[in-house]
């Protein structure tokens, strides 16, 4: 039987929604591919979460759980991963695109002489070979990937990946790992730095705002939408590198490719690089002032007039449906 | 110290994409200008800053065909005092493995190095892995991600961006960082700068040169087939007075798109 392995990122003893999408993907593709699912979680307490992931389609779970994993070293959970990998041999490895994943897989990967698909948003089997799917050029184009060799590794893009269902009567065999737990980079410290909000790569709707605000002192029309829409707040590039708002809300080529249900572009003209970030969204809502502003080509939805007038009616729309419901 | 940073040379983001002829690669004849990657100009800065308050060398490398010379070039008119263009046929075709191989064998005839510096992704592969490859490949530790970085006495004391969180990092020198936007504001190269750097050392070296078998080039992953997106359906534009296209927007949100 072939393993399909995946790393199942837990922080603070809970698992991230992006690690049980990572095993949901790895049940379906152990149809294809006739296999089993492994799943690799790491850091004290995790013990607890081996029936979460069974439920979610984990044939067996190896646990690190030493204490000295209480917090993400990249060399020494690289190295639980790799151990595993080099014991089980598994076709495919699947690891969550986030910034744990983000910053581990390609050290594991160097250190398994494999090949790496990062963000990858589709997957599926060719005669028994993975192919993958991922953006390229920030979206401007996706390219179709394929491996020589195994294990054939993917980190997947949070958010796009379904959750199937769940049993929570499927039976979960569970292993405990030990591998040494020294680390020369470690992390002294993690302060929170937006308490409550919604996340810009796990939101299902981010509104947006760019220049057409005027400057920054306008930008809190933008955050009472996202806040009456339950939605993550983004920026172009136009407003970050002003200084209006921090460089973490850039959506675009140097910011962040987002991919939500639902994008609200306030004020933003549509520059290629920014239009490459976010025309990926399944629903876009452009609000500009200029009817021949490059974001209308992209938009679902499209709004001319003016901002001030606009948005707070928006906010005050969207209160109130969001009341009618509930 | 000697400080290394990895260059990569990109398509100006204001590219549009077009295919190639191949259909698994962009059409380069397309590409009106050619970049150092954005994040790698926030690793050159930090370099430079880091060599102006301590002291030292910054080499860069970069490995690519003939055209990357330029952004070696970029990277000296800012003020790296030399550079190393790692160039071979063999390695057009190779993947980020291949390409981590080839730069940590470059960097190797620099050791002893305190600290190599890369850009956190290389705008357009948007791979993020070579950072970490390079640093698994030269035993180092590694903070990627970074938008702050103080250099100790032989260790450096990091913050890098999580989700929702801001980590603080620690690590011995030597060291691999990958430099996030907002770590600093890049400069620009002065015209003093572009004539002083064509007369700094610029070293090309081959796969052979470098003791790289063709093995260890060949790529693991390869692109077989690259596509525009798809074409998205005409904009729906929402007409009437503020209030109407508020209310009317929020319907159709709720009704058709079901999203809200």
């Amino acid at each position: 039987m072939r393993v399909i392995l995946t790393f199942a990122e837990q922080r603070d003893g809970r698992l991230r929604r992006a690690a049980l999408e990572a095993v949901s993907e790895a049940r379906r593709l152990s149809g294809p591919l006739a296999g089993t699912v492994t799943t690799v979680v790491v850091g004290p307490g995790s013990d607890a979460l081996t029936s979460e992931l069974g439920a979610q389609g984990a044939d067996r779970v190896v646990v690190f759980d030493d204490p000295a994993f209480a917090t993400y070293a990249t060399e020494s959970y690289a190295r639980a991963l790799a151990q595993v990998i080099v014991q089980t041999k598994p076709s495919v490895v699947l690891i969550p695109f986030t910034a744990m994943g983000k910053d581990m897989a390609p050290r594991v990967a160097a250190r398994v002489d494999a090949g790496l698909a990062s963000d990858c948003v589709a997957l599926e089997v060719k005669e028994g070979r993975l192919a993958g799917r991922r953006p390229m050029y920030a979206g401007k184009a996706y390219a179709t990937v394929e491996w020589a060799g195994e294990p054939q590794m993917a980190t997947l893009r949070p958010n796009v990946f379904p959750l199937g269902p769940v049993d929570a009567l499927r039976p979960v065999e569970v292993v405990r790992g030990s591998v040494e737990t020294k680390a020369r980079a470690k992390v002294t410290a993690v302060t929170a730095t937006a308490q409550g909000r919604v996340q810009l790569g796990e939101a299902q709707i981010i509104v947006s705002g760019g220049r057409g605000l005027k400057g920054p002192e306008n930008f809190h029309l933008v955050e009472s939408l996202a806040e009456a829409f339950g939605a993550a707040v983004g920026a172009s590039r136009a407003v970050v590198d002003a200084g209006w708002v921090d460089h973490q809300m850039q959506v675009g080529q140097t910011g962040r490719t987002v991919s939500p249900s639902l994008y609200v572009a306030c004020g933003i003209s549509g520059a290629i690089q920014h239009l490459a970030g976010m025309s990926s969204s399944r629903y876009i809502v452009a609000i500009n002032k200029d009817k021949d502003a490059p974001i209308f080509k992209v938009a679902d939805y499209g709004v001319v007039g003016d901002l001030f007038e606009i948005l707070p009616r928006l906010t005050e729309a969207a209160k109130a449906h969001r009341a009618s419901r509930g | 110290m000697k400080l290394v940073v990895c260059v990569c040379q990109v398509p100006d983001t204001e590219t549009r994409v077009r295919i190639a002829a191949s259909g698994a690669a962009i059409s380069e004849a397309d590409v009106q200008s050619w970049i150092v990657s954005p994040y790698d100009e926030f690793a050159i800065e930090e370099a430079l800053r880091i060599k102006d308050a301590k002291g030292g060398e910054v080499v860069l490398v970069t490995v690519g065909p003939e055209r990357a010379q330029a952004a070696l070039r970029t990277g000296l008119a800012m003020g790296a005092d030399s550079a190393i263009h790692v160039k071979d046929a063999a390695l057009d075709a190779t993947d980020t493995l291949g390409t981590a191989r080839a730069l940590a064998a470059a960097i190797r005839t620099l050791e002893p190095v305190d600290l190599v510096l890369c850009g956190q992704q290389g705008v357009g592969g948007d791979h993020s892995q070579i950072p970490g490859m390079l640093a698994e490949l030269l035993d180092l530790p590694q903070v990627t991600v970074a938008v702050k970085i103080e250099i100790g006495d032989g260790q450096a004391t990091l913050e890098r961006e999580i989700e929702g969180a801001r980590e603080s990092w620690t690590t011995p020198l030597p060291a691999l960082v990958s430099a996030q936007k907002g770590l600093n504001q890049p400069r620009y190269a002065a015209l003093k700068g572009i004539m002083a750097a064509k007369k700094k050392p610029l070293q090309v070296l081959d796969a052979a040169a470098l003791g790289l078998e063709a093995a260890a080039l060949a790529p693991k992953l390869r692109v077989t087939r690259l596509e525009l997106p798809p074409p998205r359906p005409p904009v729906r534009m929402i007409e009437g007075d503020p209030v109407t296209q508020a209310r009317e927007l929020v319907r159709l949100l709720h009704e058709d798109t079901k999203v809200i």
